[in-house]
């Protein structure tokens, strides 16, 4: 395996929207080619795709792209990994450079959710005979008998135990988090809503799952994101401006959930995301003091405190002081979620791993418009996917 | 034949129903379903136990959208057993969900929850305020 370092030389997404004139394959083609544009290249330069989809995990959507792109012939893999989908897109092309099998390659993140409404949680059987079944032997849907299944309310007790555990946190610092993405969403005209709310109206938006309420979930919707990895070779080989804007990849990890107690039936987004951030942190050499913006996984408002901790961007126990303090705001010390986040800026599930490291790479080159991070030379890229599977990318700008 | 049933198998009901797990021989981890190897230690053993029926609320989530046929709200709870064993179930027996406080000590119980075509009744469990 080959000690160089991977290169991003492109990067694309298109904005997180609902698209009723365009499929999926549109959108995913749309952020490829860009992509391609903006690293000066072409399919041919191509030696490896990756496709990440959740929702049509079984369509080929790697060869479907292909034929909207260019077939070629090269290996497509399509992935599908929950939330931490289009991070494991670009982990495959990247293990892909580092075997040695390819020098450049492409990863792609799309998903079409339209207005889908509440992900999980189950309806209940419409059976009206009940047998046990299953490996809980279930004779009926528990949902709502034994607790909830439903997105808003699993990350609504991760963000609950945490305010159990630590002191300096509850609904007013949770509703600060959707606060501040909502505010973030304003400066970045790919965000699926670009609309700042106050504190007041976050807060007495109608509850979905206590502490979360409407403002602090993020949209379902649709999307695409493309970039394009090079070896150092390779990138050693382009024009002069390509190898400028590139942008390192210093780490690139992927973890899955360790065995806890209470993971049966709480699932732990905690200690995958901490082993994920320790080797990140250990394989760029680098530690969260050195980061100037992070995109984090804000799926809900409740998930983003508690990876502020995960991260090491606070304190241990320290993440309500954090976000009181306003260092996770575009204009503190650690920036966090500057695009607006999955609350703000959308999650199309398969592009959310892929915008996130579009988004990083965009402030490292400097060009990230009226939203721009001054300055940016380190940045972190997180997505957690329930099952469960982290994938955490830390970047950094060309010397 | 019974004229009542258990929402899962590991809800036991008894006189004084309990909940009862799958506890590996070996390294005393604790399931709820039935486990082909040890999700901790790998181990392939497993003895049936019963779990305190009392603990501590350590998270809740007040749920007030879900899919339309489950009544709302409710309160969703993560309950650690005195004999440390984490259950997902819900806080029953509140005036108002918002009565609902982080470590509050809580007694497991149990209330129907529905009938069969074959009037069966589903008894489902849930944890109340002691």
């Amino acid at each position: 395996m080959s000690d160089d370092s991977i290169w991003i030389i492109g990067a694309s997404m298109t904005k997180f929207a609902r698209y009723e004139d365009q499929d999926s394959v549109d959108l995913a083609s749309t952020a490829s080619l860009e992509a391609m544009v903006d690293a000066g290249v072409s399919i041919h330069d191509m030696d490896v795709l990756a496709a990440g989809t959740l929702f049509q995990a079984s369509t080929s959507m790697g060869q479907r792209i292909q034929k909207q792109i260019g077939q070629t012939g090269i290996p497509v893999y399509n992935v599908s990994n929950a939330c931490a989908t289009g991070a494991t897109a670009i982990r495959t092309v990247y293990l892909s450079i580092k075997a040695g099998e390819a020098d450049m390659g492409i990863a792609i993140g799309v998903e079409q959710m339209g207005k889908m409404g509440l992900l999980s949680g189950a309806t209940k059987s419409e059976r009206n005979i009940f047998e046990p079944s299953g490996r809980y032997g279930a004779v009926m849907g528990v949902d709502g008998f034994l607790g909830t299944e439903t997105m808003p309310g699993v990350f609504a007790q991760a963000g609950m135990q945490y305010a159990y555990e630590n002191d300096g946190v509850g609904f007013e610092q949770f509703a600060r988090v959707a606060y501040k993405n909502h505010k973030h969403s304003t400066l970045n005209p790919l965000a699926q809503y670009q609309k700042e709310f106050s504190m007041e109206e976050v807060m007495s938006a109608p509850v979905q799952s206590y502490p979360n309420t409407l403002l602090m979930c993020c949209p379902t919707g649709d999307g695409a994101a493309a970039v394009i990895l090079v070896s150092e070779e390779k990138l050693r080989s382009l024009p002069s401006e390509t190898q400028k804007r590139a942008v390192k990849i210093s780490a690139s990890v992927l973890t899955s959930d360790p065995y806890i107690e209470s993971g049966q039936v709480q699932p732990d987004v905690n200690t995958l995301t901490k082993n994920a951030a320790a080797q990140a942190y250990e394989m760029a050499g680098l530690g969260p003091e050195d980061l100037d913006l992070v995109e984090l996984h804000d799926c809900f408002a409740t998930a983003e405190l508690i990876h502020y901790d995960n991260l090491g961007l606070c304190e241990p126990g320290g993440a309500g002081d954090f976000i009181d303090s306003g260092k996770p705001f575009r204009d503190g010390s650690m920036p966090v979620n500057v695009s607006g986040g999955l609350i703000s800026k959308g999650h199309p599930i398969g592009a959310t791993g892929v915008a996130n490291v579009f988004e990083v790479t965009t402030h490292l080159r400097g060009e990230a418009g009226d939203r721009q991070v001054e300055g940016a030379k380190v940045g972190l890229a997180h997505v957690i996917g329930l099952g469960s599977s982290c994938g955490i990318h830390i970047l950094e700008k060309a010397s | 034949m019974s004229k009542q049933v258990s929402i899962v198998d590991y809800l036991i009901l008894d006189e004084s129903p309990y909940l009862e797990v799958n506890e590996c021989t070996s390294c005393s981890a604790r399931f709820f379903d039935r486990r082909n190897a040890c999700a901790s230690c790998g181990a392939t053993d497993f003895v049936r136990r019963r779990i305190s029926n009392e603990g501590v609320l350590t998270s809740f989530s007040i749920v007030h959208r879900a899919a339309p046929s489950v009544p709302v709200p409710f309160v969703s709870a993560i309950v650690l057993t005195e004999d440390g064993t984490t259950v997902r179930s819900n806080v029953v027996g509140l005036k108002d969900p918002m009565d609902v406080e982080l470590g509050m000590n809580l007694i497991l119980t149990t209330y129907p929850c529905g009938t069969d075509d074959d009037g069966k009744e589903c008894i489902a469990f849930g944890y109340e305020p002691i």
